[in-house]
This record gives C-alpha cells, structure tokens and sequence, in this order.
C-alpha cells in the first residue's frame, strides 16, 4: 500500500529560492495536496500552501508538477512511478510570494478592464427569458474556477513579462466571449477585445485549453469564435469599405 | 509596539462567500463604504462548493408552488424548531432574489418556455431549486463577484478609483472584534500574505464567515470552516443558538481514504439515483419516520413513476430530508449491509443513459472520475454521511440580521435559527441571498442611525496583537512545546467519534473532558518560522475559534435529551415536544462556553393555520395547539 | 534574460522547463510531417508531368483546375484561359496560392507551425527563445485574419475537386471503375470534412448568431460543423496525407510504374 516518495518542493520568497529534497509516506488514493499537506504536518510546518476546497473547485491550489500547471488536489499521486521525483514549484508566470504561494493580482486587476454585464434597458427582474441553447455556449465558460492555470501557461505573458500591461489573458478574453454571447447582453465587446484586451496576441497555440481543469474549450469555443468576431467587424473588407464611406 | 495598518470603513464585512458578497451589495447601493475581508483569495469561499441549487417558490416547473408550501416544508424539514420569522421572511424573499441574480449576469439552466429551470430535491414539496448543472454554488459566487467589480467600475467612473467604495481585503484573517463600550468599534486582525496586522475602524461589522465543519474529521468543509464568526461574535458579547444541531450530509465519498467526506450532491437522488444497500435492496423505504408517514411512496413502481407523474405519485424516500437519510445509511452500515469501504451504494448507472448523466451531472463525474476512478455513468458511488453544515448559529433580529451586540451583523450559516433543526437542501443558497441581503440593509440603516462614531480603545488593538503572535512563544517548559497540526487532528477525531452523528451522554461528557485537555495544550503550542504566509501559524490562531465553538456543541448536545433533525442521542431516540420549543443559547465566559435554555417566541397566528391541525400534533404540545381553529373541530 | 520566467518578481528557478515528459517529441514530428509535405508537393508542383491518367481521366488535385494550353490533352476540362506557361510556373497555379493560404491561416495550421517552426511556445510551460512577442497584432501575422476568404476559396477548389472524381469514372469505353477512383473520391470525401470543420466555417454557419433559438436551420448547422470541427486537428494531417497519397497513386500510374486496378 504505502511507499516512501521523492519530492523536490521549491522553498523561497522573492528574493531567493530553491528546490529542496524531501521523502516523504505516500498511501492509496492520494493527491499531491495530501503529500503537501504530509509535509507541513510533519516535516515543514511553514510550507506556504494555498488550498481551499480539496476537490476542484475553487481553483486555490494551482502549481506546477513535474513543470506541469495542475491543482494540487486533482493530481493523483498514483500517476507517478514510485520511483519517480515529484517537483512541485510556484506558478511561474506570477510574482511569487512565498514557497507554492504565488501573488496573483494580475488576475484581479484584468477582471475589473472588462467592462461588465450590460443587460436591455427595460427588462425587469423576473423578465429575464432565454432559451437552454442560447445559454450553453456562456454556461460553458461560466464553469471557470479562476484557478488562473490557463493565465499562467500562456507565453504570451509567460514569457514576456511586457505584455501584462495589454494582455488580458485567456481567462478574460474568455469572459468577453461568455458575455458576447450571452442573449441578453447589449454590449458592444468586439473592438475593444482587439484593440485594449489584447485578443491579437493570442496564437492559439491552445495552452489554455490543455491546462484548464474544468476541460473548458478555451480556444475553439472562446478564443476562435472571438477572433472571427472581430474579423466580421475589423477585417472584412466590405464592412471596412461601408465604414470609410459612411463613417459610421 | 507593532506598527498597525488602519483602514476606516463603514462596513466591514467578514467572509466573502454568498452572503457576504450579497451584504457588500446592498451596503454599497446605500452608499456606504464598504471592507470585504476574506481568508482565501476573492471567489474562493466555500459557497462554490453548493452544487445542487438554490430554493425559491418560483413556480417554473410546478405553478401550484408559492411561499407558504416553501415555508410549511422549510419549518417541517427543522422539525418546527425554526426561526418562524426567518423562516417566513426567506421563503417570501427567495424569488426575488433568485431573479435579481439575473439581472447580475446569472445564467441558469433554462425550462422551454424560457425561465429559470427548477429541479427536485429532498423535503421539497415541488421541484423548487434553481440551478446550473451541478455548479450551482459557483454560479452564485461569480454572479456577485462579477456584480461588485461593476459596482466598482460604477465607482472608477466617478472618483477615479476603483476602491473607493468597495475594497477586499483578501487572504486578511480577522482575529479580534473590538468595542467602544456595549458597540462594535473596529475589527482587528493579519494579512496572510505578510502577516502585517491591519485593524479596520467600523462601526458595523457583518459576520459572514460560514460553519465549523473543520472540527469533524470527516467533512464536505474547506480549511476556512472554522468556527471564527461564531467564535468572534461570542467573544464580542453575543450569543448563538441550535449549536447542537449539525448536519450530516448523507452522501460524502468515502473512498479512498484523501478524499473522504467530499460531497456527493442530493441532485444525484434528485434526478433520479437511488441509494442501495449491499443485498441491492433500495432500503430507504424501510425508514420512513413517523412523522413524515403518508408523505412518501411506499414501493418501488410508486416512487420511480413521480419522477414523471409527481401530481399522482408520493415522491421517492431516497429524497427524505438529510437527518433522516444519513441515519438511515447509519444504520445501514452498523448492520453490516453496507459497501466495501464503509459507506452504501449511491446508484444512478443502472437509471439513466450515460450522456444525460454527463450532462447532467458533471462535475459528480468529474469529481468521482478524476479522485476515485469510478465511472458513475457505469458503476454506482459509495456513500456516507458525511459533516456538511451547522444549523446553529449567531443569534440575530430576523428583520435586520443584527445580534445582541450594537453594530454587530451576521447572516448566512454562521448565523442560527432560520434552518431550526435540520436545513433543507437548497435552502442555503437562499438563506444566503435573502439574509445577506438584510444584513448589508441592517447595517446601513445602523451606521445612517449613529449619533456619533465608535472609538477603538488602544489598548484592545495592543492585546489583541499580542494574542495574535502568542503562538511564536516557546513556551516555559521547551519539552511539552506543542504542534498545532497535531492538536487540530485530536480535536476533530474527538468531535466526529464522540459529538458526531449518533451522540450518547457519556460520550459527550468524555468529549468534553478532551476538550478541557486539548484546551490546557493549546498555550503550548509553538510555531516555526516567522509571520509571512506561515500556514502553521494561522492554524495555530483558528484553534481557539474551533474549541470554543465545539465546546458550545459538545454542551448543547449533552443538554438536549431528545433526537431533533441533525441532533440524534442514542440515549433519548424520540422527539420530545417538551423540547420543541426550548433554545439553547450559548455564550462565552472568559474562553469557556455555558448554556442555558430559553423559550422561544410562540408563531404568529396566520402563519400557525398553514398548516393542518394533525401535522402540527406530531410536533406540538397540546397546550401549544389550543389557539389552532382544527383543534376546537 | 530577464524577462519571462526569469523576470526578478518570480521564483527564482533557471530550467527552461521542469517538464520531465517528451514535451519535444510533439512539435518535433509536426516539422518533419509537414516538411515531408512541403518537399514533396514542391516537388510535384514543379514537376510538370504524370498528373493525367488520360485513360480514366484521373487527375491530381495538385494541378487542378488546369487552365492553360500546357496542360496535357484532355486535363483542362475547364478549358484552356492561359496560353504556354513557362516551366516555372506549376499548372495548378490559379488554385495552389489559395489552398495553400488556406492551410497557411487554418487555427490548427497555425498553433502547429508556431508551436513547432517558430517555437512559440515549443510545448506548455516551456519557455520560448524569443526576446519580444506581438503575436497576431501587427504585420504580417494580422493577415491570418483573412482565413474566411481562403475558406471561401477552398469551397471553390473542393467543388471542382468533386468534379475531377466523378469525370474520373471514365475508361476509354464510357464509364470505369479503378482503385483509382476510390482513391480520388476518398480525398475529396477527406477535402470536405476538413474544409467544412475550418473554424471560420463554423462562425458563419451559425457561431456569430446571438440566439440559436431563433435560426433553428442554422443552429442544426452550426452542431453539425462544430461536431467536424472538434477533429480538425485529425482532419489536417488525414487530408496531408490523402493529397500526397492521390497524387502519388496519380503519378505512378501516369508514369506507367503500376498500373490502376480496374473493377469495370
């Protein structure tokens, strides 16, 4: 049942930092967390963590595994050989804090640019009438944990510190889509998902997608159906011609 | 001394789960500037963890719902102990607020003509839950947190800043309420992150911190359910009711052993699963209590056709309020007819085509594919009770949500008397709205009403840090230093052998003496390293929340002889209508609990004619039913 | 570098990646899958000869339609609109610029070069080796906004595709029926379902509607196209791999190296 494990857990703050050997007792059916949680109980009792529901559904506990962007609590430790060394570090995308806590605020920060839920004008509450398949499409999206795995994994701000400032992320450029789509929303998103969110830096190389927790189709149901969007408003040739010439 | 970060506000509301958020709503649309602090990051709360949904007598799926059936079931399912105020005041409101959700961007599952899709689920008379798949709970959370980041951007354009009216505080502990005299002056507590302290000048403060499910070992209950609302507002001078009322939740994992307790939503039984035991039996027919006979279908054909037919069909027993169906599998188990791993068989494979349990069920596939490695599109889930949610809660005025303490607010499960003995499922995310509500309200309308401004008195802003930093002493004698991990594991192995599901008075009293030693220990315990994002630390703080408030449990459990909804001595297994009527309350003295017993305020006429004369015999004492027109027939 | 996962705010970790799978091995066959393509249709393209099995009619898609008076006798079944072509210009030249535009602005083109050629990123949670990212913002890449067009231009060439395999039922006595034909109907089958999957044919099918409940025939469209789309990864490397396999099989019997199975 039970075996001893080899861990390699990065402890440090902003200024300094590495990964550092532990073994630890690993038994049926357990997750990473639990080793984590093992560690603090036993061997590293200020292990900074961050967890919540222990079930996939808050989205606290993102990290990464072997370099992988996971939740801590829905990595099975029965997909590692027993012989295998199990890395845990920070998202490395974000400042990091302390040990796996990392400051996400960029997350929170790019929630509030997207401009919110515009319903009509003149619809009252108990009004509100929308057909199963109109809202599918934002139900979807709407299944998003903000565990912020998908932000993190993206290169485009991976990888280029830089592009924090433009970039929303797929997280919220998928919050422009759930809203774009929603049936009764009135709000005009498409340029500015181009022009101030940054939609045009994504490559769909599809990160997002494989990362996200929820088997949310980030890329083929948000990301796509938004750049077709802004392509019907911004690069088709005749709405650009009719634009020009009536200066609508 | 410690440097303070000072922030003045005009409420500060504590917790940012449903009705926290909801409070923060209100407060801001009076104006008021609003602190949510919250110990996990923003939309984290436990409330994502709801899945089936939220009650409200829309009407959608059945048009013969209203609010009276709503709140003759909400009493019934709390076996008549309720709050009948709260009780009314949610059932009325509940719609409402279901539909000003929607106008937030809420996307609820949709019936064909268009409104808001209501599913079944137990003790609820017709299908009264509105709903989003399985994530019900998520849905609510983002709504109003989408709803206060409009509210802030509302703000932006006005004062240029997006914090000038709402700001959270997140991953910011709250240790200490503090008064100026009997009022509520400020709230003193640490960020997480840096373990700086901050201390929030307010005149108002609304608890909203949830349950104390995390002294059970086996709990559907996130690390931040421990107790500290509950904990905060006794130490402020306030009392709490119905501590002894906890539910267990029927249906937890519990397999494998990591993730035991993790919650199984009643919408499986909703839509249609059905719990078995290990000869295959559907056993819930057996256990049907007295009190609801007639209410439920007495076979198999009867209870599998009001799925369909539910207008000529009694509804399946399977969907008996949750107190019933937790010791119902209990006993199950304790008969040796339970499933391998110590629970019974959850069965919803053998009922319904893969793809609609997919659909319908998403995140229980998810949940049982991705921790158990169970297809429950194809094999049935092992089950069992597992602790969910505290009845019992900070006494407050039904119509404001304040406490016995000036400027001091509570709604949602910290708060007590709405859920009575046992709460239906649904009616939590209901009771967070409508109460959440009433809260921000209350608050508002307290701050409006001050003459002046409460003052923090220095010298509770100096003890209270120096409490909060207590735990980095090593104590005199360096050999009984203590781990907090270790006190916290004994405290829920005590609670959930000896105060769990099935009580006994000298298992109480023996949990009681544990406690009295795990309390002994606590000045003992010692944390290493230093104050930033120190994980041992804050456990070491959350300690003294869960003690005082098991205490209180443990005491109301052992003065309570009868067995009432999420209360079952083994020792006193009837319903006692002497007790129906009698609340304990409990208060704190010094870092004891004490109980003591008092009446409740009698229901109001109209109210008390809802229901049959017979109905309310099963629970009433005679001199308690002379005032009902059915008696004097 | 200081950028990226080496800015000064974050943990402080030097590998590239800590990914302990072949995360290289992905867009390692992607170059070498679609470097094989580009040598051989080059190759073929430029070729100028063994693409009309005159007997059956048999024609590759690389030169169709062929429009010009080199084409061999009997190919330009469109007739002949262009006069001698100079030897480098291939006979498939009117369609071959769209069909490769198409592919080259295809959503799934697109993540398989950026992820493999450019190394943008190579794999998830691997660093990329660029200093500076603009993505699709700016010149040239913005042009991948004009993938509707080659889409419109690939319904196009997929018509005539579809003519090319049915004139292909042919033998010198009237109607025939050779391997070849399935060969050249199941590409055309193939062409189809990836060019109907394309992402952009999905938007206008039904994805730009804001209430599917009010364009019911639309809707049915929209789930029939975003059904094919979730295999439009699968659908590019099947059709790679018939446009390769038709023109080979066209080739050698052109060629006179086999000789086609005849049924009829």
């Amino acid at each position: 049942m039970g075996y001893d494990a080899k861990f390699k857990v990065w402890r440090g703050d902003d200024e300094k930092g590495e990964l550092r050997d532990f073994t630890v007792e690993v038994n049926e059916g357990e997750v990473v967390l639990d080793i984590i949680h093992r560690l603090q109980a036993t061997q590293a009792p200020d292990l900074a963590v961050r967890w919540n529901c222990k079930a996939g559904k808050c989205g606290s506990c993102s990290a990464e595994i072997n370099g992988k962007p996971r939740l801590l609590c829905m990595t099975r430790m029965s997909v590692f050989e027993e012989g295998e060394t199990v890395t845990v570090t920070p998202l490395r995308a974000f400042p990091v804090i302390r040990d796996l806590v990392t400051d996400v605020s960029y997350n929170y920060e790019k929630a509030r640019e997207i401009p919110s839920f515009t319903p009509h004008e003149n619809l009252e509450p108990g009004e509100y009438r929308m057909q199963q398949v109109d809202v599918e499409r934002s139900q979807e999206f709407r299944k998003c944990i903000e565990c912020f795995l998908c932000q993190n994994t993206c290169h485009v701000v991976r990888d280029h510190e830089d592009n924090k400032k433009s970039f929303a992320g797929p997280r919220f450029l998928m919050r422009i889509a759930e809203l774009e789509m929603h049936p009764l929303d009135v709000g005009e998103r498409t340029d500015a998902a181009q022009d101030e969110h940054g939609l045009g830096y994504c490559n769909i190389t599809k990160c997002c997608t494989e990362v996200c927790p929820e088997g949310i189709k980030i890329t083929d149901n948000a990301l796509i159906p938004m750049k077709e969007r802004v392509a019907d408003r911004k690069y088709d040739p005749l709405v650009w011609l009719g634009n020009k010439l009536f200066r609508r | 001394m410690t440097s303070v970060e000072r922030h003045p506000y005009d409420v500060v509301v504590i917790g940012a789960g449903g009705a926290g958020l909801r409070a923060v709503i209100e407060a801001r649309q009076r104006g008021l500037s609003v602190a949510v602090v919250c110990k996990s990051l923003f939309g984290k709360a436990h409330t994502v963890m709801a899945e089936g949904g939220c009650a409200a007598s829309m009407g959608n799926a059945n048009s013969n719902d209203n609010w009276q059936v709503h709140f003759r079931d909400t009493m019934r399912g709390g076996k008549f102990l309720n709050n009948w105020r709260m009780a009314e005041l949610h059932a009325r409101e509940a719609p409402d607020r279901v539909w000003e959700l929607e106008t937030y961007g809420a996307l609820f599952d949709r019936t064909a003509d268009g409104r808001i899709s209501q599913r079944n689920f137990g003790g609820h008379t017709y299908p009264r839950l509105a709903h989003v798949g399985d994530r019900t709970g998520l849905e609510l959370i983002r709504t109003m947190q989408q709803k206060i980041v409009s509210l802030q951007q509302e703000d932006f354009k006005e004062h240029g800043d997006y914090e000038a009216k709402i700001k959270v505080f997140a991953e910011c502990t709250i240790t200490e309420l503090i008064k100026d005299g009997d009022r509520i002056a400020g709230a003193f507590g640490y960020w997480r992150e840096s373990g700086r302290f901050v201390l929030f000048e307010t005149p108002a403060v609304v608890l909203a911190t949830g349950g104390i499910g995390k002294s059970f070992k086996v709990t559907s209950n996130s690390w931040e359910y421990t107790g500290d609302g509950h904990a905060l507002a006794m130490r402020a001078g306030a009392s709490l009711i119905n501590m002894e009322f906890v539910q267990f939740h029927p249906t937890g994992m519990v397999w494998p052993p990591s993730v035991k307790g993790i919650l199984v939503t009643e919408g499986v039984r909703g839509d249609g699963g059905v719990l078995k035991n290990s000869e295959g039996k559907r056993f819930m027919f057996d256990y049907v209590p007295e009190v609801f006979k007639g209410q439920y279908a007495e076979t198999e054909e009867e209870a599998d056709r009001w799925y369909t037919d539910p207008d000529n069909n009694r509804r399946t027993p399977d969907l008996l309020p949750r107190d019933e169906v937790a010791r119902a599998i209990n006993a199950e188990v304790k008969a040796g007819r339970g499933s391998p791993h110590g629970g019974v068989f959850l069965d919803i494979a053998s009922r319904m085509p893969a793809e609609e349990i997919k659909r319908r069920l998403p995140s229980m596939y998810h949940q049982f594919k991705e921790l158990a490695d169970v297809d429950i599109t194809a094999e049935p889930m092992e089950v069992g009770p597992t602790c969910h949610y505290v009845m019992g809660g900070i006494e407050v005025d039904p119509d404001t949500a304040q406490s016995s303490v000036p400027g001091l607010f509570a709604a949602g499960e910290c708060s007590g008397g709405m859920h009575g003995s046992n709460r239906l499922g649904g009616n939590s995310l209901s009771d967070l709205l409508v109460f959440g509500r009433r809260a921000g309200l209350g608050a508002a309308s307290y701050v409006e009403g001050l003459a002046d401004r409460p003052a923090v008195p220095e010298s509770d802003v100096d003890s209270a840090a120096k409490a909060a930093v207590a735990p980095f002493d090593e104590p005199k004698d360096a050999d009984a230093s203590e781990n907090p991990y270790t006190l916290h594991s004994d405290l829920q192995q005590s609670m959930n052998d000896l105060v769990g599901i099935i009580r006994k008075a000298e298992e109480i009293e023996q949990a009681l003496a544990k406690l009295e030693e795990i309390k002994a220990r606590v000045p003992n315990v010692t944390v290493e390293g230093h104050r930033q994002f120190n994980p041992g630390w804050h456990l070491a703080l959350d300690l003294r929340n869960m003690l005082l408030v098991s205490e209180c449990v443990a005491k109301a459990a052992l003065r309570r002889t009868e067995s009432r909804g999420g209360h079952t001595r083994d020792d006193h297994p009837q319903l006692d209508s002497l007790w129906r009527n009698r609340l304990l309350e409990c208060r704190a003295e010094g870092e004891d609990a004490a109980v003591v017993a008092k009446e409740q305020i009698p229901m109001r006429q109209d109210l008390f004619e809802l229901f049959e004369y017979s109905e309310l015999a099963k629970y009433y004492s005679e001199d308690e039913l002379a005032g009902h027109p059915g008696g004097e027939a | 570098m200081t950028t990226g996962i080496n800015a000064p705010t974050r943990a402080r970790i030097s590998a590239r990646t800590l990914r302990t799978d072949r995360w290289w091995l992905p867009p390692l066959l992607t170059v070498l899958g679609l470097g094989t393509f580009v040598i051989y249709a080059t190759f073929r393209a430029f070729m100028g000869d063994h693409y009309w099995v005159n007997d059956y009619h048999y024609l590759t898609p690389f030169y169709s339609p062929c429009l010009s008076d080199s084409c061999a006798p009997g190919s330009a079944h469109f007739g002949a609109w262009f006069g001698e072509l100079p030897g480098w210009i291939p006979l498939g030249f009117v369609a071959l610029p769209f069909l490769l535009g198409f592919r080259l602005t295809c959503y799934y083109y697109r993540k398989a070069y950026y992820r493999s050629v450019w190394q943008s990123p190579p794999a998830c949670a691997v660093a990329e080796p660029h200093k500076s990212y603009s993505g699709e913002t700016k010149l040239p890449l913005i042009v991948q906004n004009a993938h509707r067009y080659f889409f419109y231009a690939a319904l196009v060439v997929s018509v005539i595709n579809t003519y090319d395999a049915i004139l292909a039922f042919h033998s010198p006595d009237g109607f025939g029926f050779g391997l070849g034909n399935i060969v050249l109907t199941g590409n055309v089958i193939m062409l189809w379902a990836y060019t109907l999957s394309c992402h952009s044919c999905r938007h206008i099918a039904g994805g730009r509607l804001k209430h599917f409940s009010k364009h019911p025939v639309r809707y049915w469209f929209w789930t029939k196209v975003s059904a094919l789309n979730t295999r439009h990864m699968q659908l590019a490397w099947v059709t790679l791999g018939t446009l390769m396999l038709t023109d080979l099989y066209v080739w050698l019997v052109a060629s006179g190296a086999i000789s086609d199975l005849r049924f009829i």
